[in-house]
């Protein structure tokens, strides 16, 4: 069975819980962290990818933590022909994925630190960034 | 006594493609290598740019006539209500109208995912546009109704007419409140979580003429991508030079109404646009050419964004309310750095207007005037200078 992808968003009041360290103790998983943003005190995102036969067990135990957890079955793209750089979704990105070069101030997307929590795609205001299935 | 140029020699100079054309940003550099004296004698135009939502735009358009004939009383387009109450098959389309049966802030944020703001872009992009109107019938006028296509090449005239564009200067958007909320200015997080700007800075056109000596009314422009004119001075046009503690803090609050035949503009310029839970609108790209006519005119156009300040306000209570006063003032410097200081505490910023875009404007104007395809027009009038302290006046309840 191939490895399960998986988006964990916390809440600041559980990022500073051994949450990987329980999943490959506590339910024998073999975790591969594909991106992280946390930080202490603060919301974060993770990308895993999860095996073992535990795993629903294991995410079980996470959700009683309080995290949110999607499958990842889908990537946001950007629509170069609508994207005006206006640098409206620079500020809202939580992971830094959309951000503006200096001095040329355009617009970067690197869809590497991309967590998938679509503001983005909610507040472009040419509707440029878009999930692809 | 300084170097005196007038537009009939500037004129000339492009017809002879002679003429001096850099971009603002350009001229800062030739002031700052040359000097000011120097930089006067030698450029004869300064072309700026700015790219931005600007709400107060839309088109009138005339339809041509229906058999039999129809005086439309309601009319929409894509589903977008146009006002009709003009003769019988002239329209207006705002940029901000929103269809009948759009959800607005009922599910919030709402979306607005397709305005009149979009129905412009997609004129202009020459797609087929569904027009549907009723009339009540009259002896002259006896069709009630009609539901068809048309384009833009279809319509005997489609002129866009913006009545407040380029907005000299604006705030620079923050949140103080503990909610996120969502706003002309974008989403704002709580806490003084981001901080949201909208103009070019040291492109932007009415920040390079802060006594409208050059820019009035006549004055031909970059718009939409196409050709337009400066038709008046925009609403609410109160322009002030801002001082703290008698410091010059840059202009403020003019504004332009501009017109232009939309059929020779592009959607490139013409950008339908909705804000989350705020609605939709239009981006318009707009570029203003300055005749560097004398030294004083020079030296307004070369100021730089460490001399351009945008005050920062609250837009968690302050602007709703219309609280006067604000958090201070920030330099379009600072505010393109990345991140400024509000109250102590280090907020990062983000810009609405596209600079890139801004930027290509200029450039593109410049070509256009190296080419000798764009001539500088005199303003048949001048547009009121701060010096006339125009004040805005406020709407009571009685």
């Amino acid at each position: 069975m191939s490895p399960k992808r998986i988006v964990l968003h916390f809440s600041a009041e559980t990022s500073d819980k051994p949450m990987i360290y329980r999943l490959v103790k506590d339910y024998d998983l073999v975790i591969n962290i594909v991106k992280a943003n946390v930080n202490p005190q603060k919301e974060g995102t993770m990308v895993l990818e999860v095996e073992g036969e535990k795993s629903a067990q294991g995410l079980d135990y996470l959700r009683r933590l309080g995290v949110t957890i999607e499958d990842l079955d889908r990537e946001i793209v950007r629509n170069e022909e609508k994207c005006v750089m206006c640098g409206a979704c620079t500020a809202i990105c939580p992971t830094g994925a959309l951000r503006l070069e200096r001095p040329s101030m355009e617009v970067r997307f690197i869809g590497d630190l991309c967590v998938l929590c679509e503001l983005c795609v909610k507040i472009c205001p040419v509707r440029a960034m878009e999930v692809r299935l | 006594m300084g170097v005196e140029k007038t537009y009939a020699e500037i004129n000339a100079k492009i017809k002879a493609g002679q003429a001096v054309v850099v971009t603002a940003d350009e001229l800062i550099a030739i002031v700052e290598e040359k000097g000011l004296s120097q930089a006067t004698r030698e450029v004869d135009v300064v072309t700026t740019g700015t790219f931005a939502p600007m709400c107060s735009s839309g088109a009138f358009l005339s339809l041509g006539h229906t058999a039999p004939r129809m005086k439309m009383q309601k009319v929409w387009l894509n589903g977008v209500p146009a006002y009709g109450g003009l003769a019988a098959v002239d329209v207006y389309l705002g940029a901000t109208e929103v269809p009948e049966d759009d959800p607005l802030n009922s599910n919030y944020p709402g979306e607005f995912r397709y305005g009149g703001g979009h129905v412009i872009q997609d004129l202009v992009a020459r797609k087929p546009i569904r027009i549907k109107a009723v009339g009540y019938g009259t002896d002259c006028y006896p069709r009630r109704e009609i539901d068809t296509t048309l384009t833009i090449d279809s319509i005997n005239e489609a002129t866009l007419f913006n009545p407040r564009n380029a907005y000299q200067n604006y705030n620079c958007a923050v949140n103080l409140t503990e909610r996120v909320i969502y706003t002309y200015m974008g989403m704002l997080k709580p806490q003084l979580g981001n901080a949201h700007y909208s103009t070019a800075g040291q492109l932007s056109p009415l920040l390079k003429d802060p006594y409208f000596q050059t820019i009035g009314i006549g004055t031909r422009i970059f718009l939409g991508g196409g050709i337009g004119y400066v038709a008046w001075h925009g609403t609410q046009h109160f322009p002030s030079i801002q001082t703290v503690d008698g410091d010059n803090l840059g202009p403020a609050g003019g504004t332009l109404a501009v017109i232009g035949d939309l059929k020779q503009m592009s959607p490139r310029w013409l950008v339908g646009t909705s804000y989350l839970g705020y609605g939709a609108t239009i981006s318009v790209g707009i570029g203003v050419p300055i005749p560097i006519l004398n030294e004083e005119i020079a030296r307004y156009a070369a100021v730089k964004d460490e001399e351009l300040f945008a005050p920062i306000v609250d837009y968690g209570d302050a602007y709703p309310n219309l609280k006067p006063g604000n958090l201070g003032y920030v330099s379009y410097a600072d505010l393109k750095s990345g991140q400024i200081t509000v109250d102590g505490k280090q907020v990062i910023t983000a810009p609405l207007s596209s600079l890139p875009r801004a930027r290509e404007i200029a450039a593109t104007l410049k070509d256009w005037i190296l080419n000798g395809q764009f001539f500088l027009s005199e303003p048949v009038q001048a547009l009121p200078s701060p010096t006339e302290r125009r004040q805005s006046n406020f709407l009571h309840d009685r």
